[in-house]
């Protein structure tokens, strides 16, 4: 077990470039094995808090530890005990998977044999034993988004940075991606991610901190942020207008009607009950729906709520 | 801290230095295998040259009716325009890697962080070595001779090799302040005239007397002319300080160049991080 209960603690955390206010006062303690999610839209500072906690930029101005040890005056320390997920891949494409594996293992100073075994290790974890012999150039996005996944693993780091994972993959790349970060948690690695998907934050992280503009505006866990936004919502899209009121009536909480949609929504609780519920109501009334869902909030709903939160 | 830990926290110089060499070498290698897998650019690069040797000797020297004279005055000036060139080859390799995730990775590793620019060098030496053997081969095979023995055939390829290396050092700098595609281009353009104000394939004694006294300082000039004496082959003969040292300047350019551009092109490597 490490010997620290924070694996990461950042402490007024300023960076400027130009004009522009990076990163502005940013405070947030991770504490060892868990995984924590750093949600916020472009822009907010989220690639620059982990190009700074990972040592490829230098904190102007704060303090910043990561696995106990601080970034600015032991960088090299650090790097050998973290791992880093870019947002772009950071692998050399012209050579082939299990080349890359190989060259960065021998420059964690595994020495070339263990380079070579761990190589071998790391392309059966994530089902690249295959195609372990091409050139990146011709792998898939998912693949070569696990192959990167891979080349930060192989120093067996304490501490995982992953810069929006699953930023351009689509649905299956991202499903991969998700079980490769699930399956790591297990091993007491502390993993911290940022993403710009509150549903990926949901799926993989213990706890959320949302950033904007540099600075933190809300920190929890996924249950207590969603609660925050008045939890899930309820969409009923009818094929009357004029129905819209009567329909309205009938929802649970504060109901927003939109006429151009023909739509009236509301946040509810219990997704499932609200579900059944609502659909037993229309139909009791005699309104016809033309569809009915439950989702979640989306990152947009969660924001405007937060920074109105705020404002106030 | 956990047993997991594979690497070196060690402080020792010695043990330093050996991870500096070790990291460097792995840096190289991967260079080694990008050439392994892009062999058709490799060859590319190395025909080029000869290219222009063969053009330069056949079709521009047959020309002016002086082929015999013009062959072993011209091949010694075209293995240092070789070396020149590399300066956009480097150039083009570093804006192409800075502009990759992977420069990300190695930074945030606990390698040495002189070993990116080291591996790049090494490997790009090699591959001159290589460039310049086939040259000299070419050069003997349409007929051109050293006359100096062994010795000093040894100091003219050592002072073009050194001139590639300080070409590798604007390389790298050029890379890392323009860092972009169309800046490569450029540099791609102007090593022409800038070949060209040299005694490499033109005597300056055919120019303007102005243009001449530039020639002779161009450190390309300088290497010219002392690789062309080293070789025992005709030389331009000016009386200038710079033409008559020219084995001086032949070490003095290139030194200085890396002496300046070395120490400016790993600061800005280190500053990546501001």
């Amino acid at each position: 077990m490490p010997d620290y209960d924070l694996a990461i603690v950042v402490e007024g955390l300023r960076k400027k470039y130009g004009d522009k206010q990076a990163l502005d006062g940013l405070d947030l303690a991770v504490r060892a094995g868990t995984v924590q999610g750093i949600l916020g839209p472009n822009g907010a500072g989220k690639t620059t808090v982990v190009r700074t906690m990972s040592t490829l930029l230098r904190p102007e101005e704060g303090r910043v530890e990561v696995a106990g040890i601080d970034v600015r005056t032991r960088a090299r320390e650090v790097r050998s005990r973290i791992g880093l997920l870019g947002q772009n891949a950071a692998v050399d494409e012209e050579l082939s998977g299990r080349q890359n594996l190989e060259m960065f293992g021998r420059l964690h100073h595994l020495g070339a044999r263990r380079a070579g075994a761990r190589a071998d290790e790391l392309l059966a974890r994530f089902g690249l034993t295959d195609t372990g012999n091409k050139a990146i150039k011709q792998y898939s996005g998912g693949m070569r988004r696990r192959l990167d996944l891979a080349a930060s693993l192989i120093s067996q780091p304490e501490v995982l940075f992953l810069d929006e994972p699953t930023t351009g993959l689509d649905p299956r790349g991202r499903t991969e991606v998700w079980n490769a970060v699930r399956s790591l948690v297990g091993d007491g690695t502390t993993v911290l991610l940022t993403t710009q998907y509150l549903e990926e934050a949901d799926q993989l992280a213990d706890r959320i901190t949302v950033i904007n503009h540099g600075k933190v505006i809300a920190e929890g866990t996924a249950d207590e942020l969603k609660s925050k936004t008045g939890g899930d919502r309820i969409d009923v899209v009818l094929h009357d207008t004029a129905q819209l009121a009567r329909a309205a009536s009938l929802l649970p909480g504060e109901v927003a009607v939109d006429e151009n949609r023909r739509m009236v929504s509301s946040s509810v609780s219990d997704r499932m009950a609200a579900l059944t519920e609502t659909v037993r109501a229309l139909e009791a009334a005699g309104i016809e729906a033309e569809d009915i869902a439950v989702r979640r909030p989306t990152l947009d709903e969660v924001f405007m709520h937060l920074t109105k939160e705020v404002a106030a | 801290m956990s047993a997991t830990h594979s690497v070196d926290t060690a402080h020792g110089t010695g043990l330093k230095l050996s991870w500096a060499a070790a990291d460097s070498w792995t840096m190289t290698r991967r260079e080694l295998a990008h050439w392994a897998r892009q062999p058709v650019q490799v060859v590319v690069g190395l025909v080029f040259p000869v290219m222009m040797l063969l053009m330069f000797s056949y079709l521009i020297g047959g020309g002016q009716g002086i082929e015999g004279d013009f062959k072993s005055y011209l091949v010694p000036g075209m293995l240092t325009m070789t070396m020149a060139f590399g300066l956009e080859a480097t150039m083009l390799s570093v804006t192409q890697d800075l502009g990759k995730g992977v420069i990300d990775r190695f930074r945030s590793m606990p390698m040495n962080s002189g070993a990116v620019l080291v591996g790049r060098s090494v490997a790009d030496m090699l591959q001159s070595a290589v460039g310049l053997t086939v040259m000299i081969a070419i050069g003997y095979a349409i007929g051109w001779r050293w006359h100096h023995g062994f010795a000093s055939f040894l100091g003219a390829v050592g002072l073009l090799l050194l001139l590639r290396f300080a070409m590798l050092w604007i390389g790298i700098h050029l890379a890392m302040v323009a860092g972009k595609a169309e800046l490569v281009q450029a540099v791609q353009i102007l090593v022409w005239p800038v070949s060209f104000l040299s005694n490499a394939i033109a005597s300056p004694e055919s120019m303007p007397s102005w243009l001449g006294a530039i020639v002779e300082w161009n450190p390309m000039s300088a290497t010219a002319t002392a690789v062309r004496s080293l070789f025992g082959n005709p030389g331009a003969v000016g009386d200038s300080w710079a033409a008559t040292h020219a084995e001086l300047l032949a070490v003095a350019w290139p030194v200085a160049l890396v002496a300046v551009f070395f120490p400016l092109a790993v600061k800005r490597f280190r500053d990546l991080s501001r």
